[in-house]
């Protein structure tokens, strides 16, 4: 798609140089698609891969997708994590077909190409031909052959890769605050509690807007108040970084105050607007500094979560132009005791597919794209907090999706 | 087979064919009373089940919990209205051992939409203990299994 010359034909009308309205065509248009996919995913970003924790050992293999593009993360021999797309250099056949373990070399089942962990071209079967008849002609050479490389970092435990030689390094690509709300949330070596992927009938950007989108929260996920769970004086902020790549929210909450609160409502007779059991929300300050909630993002599809004790990765993984994966990575520590592990789990019924404060975001975005079915001219707005996408000490904003923006149309060109 | 197998027997598929029943009805408010207090209800991947992972996306421990998730279902949670049809297959009585009966059964359930769209939502395995000691019986624990790791939107009313 990255056809020279085509690029400003394709792009989508902004109404503005702005940020604050947002053409409904960029959730509709297939060529706008294509092109996030070359420009975002495959341009100059970093993506989350995996665990470092789940590739200890050379050979260790994990295959995932970046955007819609099929990779291999492996461990090397030395200790070094590699990445390059999942893609034999003969006939483009898929080399590795199970989600992970470990393997001597990557072997191609097609044709039996091989490739060590660097994804250089080690073996090709039959290349000398067979009784000195056939083979590959004399040119050939296997050194000249690897598969294509992404480039690789471990930040707090978890690998990055990016296909563009043009990304800066992951710590400079986050800048000093989003880098310091990572390392503030892994601050322990974590232990992966378990996974699902929840499949959702919308366009990625609606899921990634909805993320960073600090407005909606009290409004649309009605869980807290329905069962009165005041979250008293909840201080806190968003972190946005300078060119809107990279972000994070948090908020503070009083865990004294809300634990009285819990006991009065214990005592309450309105029974059905009680929980029957606290401990779905009974978390403890683990980080020492009062933050309950913290929510990171990492264009163009990578979150990091706190929310009270449940600590997860988020991977949003476009499927189509109207199609969305989204992979819930629930972690602890590798210094959790049972009884902190068995908080993490009441907890985890907040957040995923079935969370109480999270369910709706798996429908509102279907509800948005099924709005737009056909009906997708003018622009939506984000002008809460203004037109900028700066830092801000308070949460009703959308300067964190105008970030979002700024962003987006900086790498598609737009 | 004796009597008191067969009683046993009959028991056990009362308890499964309630439990599909309060569901797929709309009797959810009966549905915590199937489980004994504290009780272990999870829905999880098959993939996380074999690989030893605690974690799922829905979980209770008590009859509270479950309760809770009743009442979120009615008055919290913003969802299209739906309902399931659960088939469950062959039940499969595992061991007997005092109280506690293991049983293995598998289900399909279907998601009819408020608008009649019917879709293949959920295939999988019910992991079962089951405490025989009084009728009518109820789950002391409960696994459901799911074959796939992925969940169409999302999940709200329990599988």
């Amino acid at each position: 798609m990255s056809h020279a010359g085509m690029t400003a034909q394709q792009g989508v009308a902004w109404p503005s140089n702005g940020v604050s309205e947002v053409p409904f065509r960029v959730y509709t248009d297939p060529a706008q698609y294509q092109r996030e996919q070359e420009n975002l995913f495959k341009g100059p970003t970093w993506n989350y891969l995996c665990l470092a924790t789940e590739i200890p050992k050379a050979g260790d293999y994990v295959a995932t997708t970046v955007g819609e593009v099929a990779v291999i993360v492996v461990r090397d021999a030395s200790g070094g994590i590699n990445a390059f797309v999942n893609r034999c250099v003969h006939r483009g056949n898929l080399l590795c077909l199970e989600r992970s373990g470990n393997l001597p070399h990557f072997n191609c089942i097609y044709h039996g190409w091989t490739y060590d962990y660097a994804g250089q071209l080690t073996g090709v079967a039959f290349e000398h031909g067979v009784k000195r008849q056939g083979g590959m002609p004399p040119e050939f050479r296997k050194e000249d052959h690897r598969l294509a490389r992404l480039r690789t970092a471990e930040l707090g435990g978890l690998v990055f890769g990016t296909f563009s030689e043009a990304t800066p390094e992951l710590e400079t690509y986050l800048g000093p605050d989003v880098t310091h709300g990572l390392l503030r949330m892994m601050n322990r070596t974590p232990r992966l509690l378990g996974r699902s992927t929840q499949v959702m009938p919308n366009n990625w950007k609606l899921y990634f807007e909805n993320v960073r989108d600090t407005y909606h929260a009290s409004i649309l996920h009605l869980f807290l108040t329905t069962f009165r769970i005041n979250r008293l004086s909840m201080p806190g902020g968003i972190f946005i970084n300078r060119e809107g790549s990279a972000h994070y929210t948090f908020a503070k909450l009083d865990f004294a105050a809300e634990d009285m609160d819990y006991k009065d409502a214990q005592l309450r007779s309105d029974s059905e607007f009680r929980l029957h059991d606290n401990s779905v929300v009974e978390s403890v300050d683990e980080y020492g500094d009062g933050i309950s909630v913290q929510i990171l993002t990492i264009m163009p599809g990578t979150v990091l979560q706190q929310v009270r004790n449940t600590i997860a990765v988020r991977v949003v993984r476009p499927r189509g132009v109207d199609k969305t994966e989204l992979e819930w990575i629930h972690l602890g520590f590798d210094s959790d005791d049972d009884a902190m592990t068995e908080r993490r789990l009441r907890q985890g019924n907040l957040i995923g597919a079935a969370g109480y404060i999270a369910m709706e975001d798996g429908c509102v975005g279907g509800f948005v794209q099924r709005a737009l079915q056909y009906n997708d001219d003018g622009a939506g707005l984000v002008m809460m907090g203004g037109h900028e996408a700066e830092s801000q000490p308070f949460r009703a904003s959308e300067a964190a999706i105008r970030g979002f923006w700024k962003h987006y149309r900086a790498l598609m060109g737009e | 087979m004796s009597m008191h197998d067969l009683a046993l027997r009959l028991n056990i598929h009362e308890l499964i064919g309630d439990y599909a029943e309060c569901i797929d009805e709309n009797r959810l408010e009966d549905w915590p009373s199937l489980f004994t207090d504290p009780c272990r209800y999870l829905v999880t991947s098959r993939t996380n089940h074999a690989a030893g992972l605690p974690q799922g996306v829905m979980y209770a421990a008590s009859r509270g919990m479950l309760l809770d998730r009743v009442f979120a279902i009615r008055r919290a949670n913003i969802f299209e209205p739906h309902s399931y049809r659960h088939v469950v297959g062959p039940v499969r009585i595992k061991s007997v051992e005092g109280d506690m009966a293991e049983v293995h059964s598998s289900f399909i359930a279907a998601r009819i939409m408020h608008d009649g769209t019917t879709t293949l939502f959920a295939t999988g395995r019910y992991l079962d203990r089951i405490d025989v000691s009084t009728t009518p019986y109820r789950f002391r624990e409960r696994l459901v299994v799911l074959d796939s790791d992925k969940i169409d939107t999302l999940l709200a009313i329990p599988l």
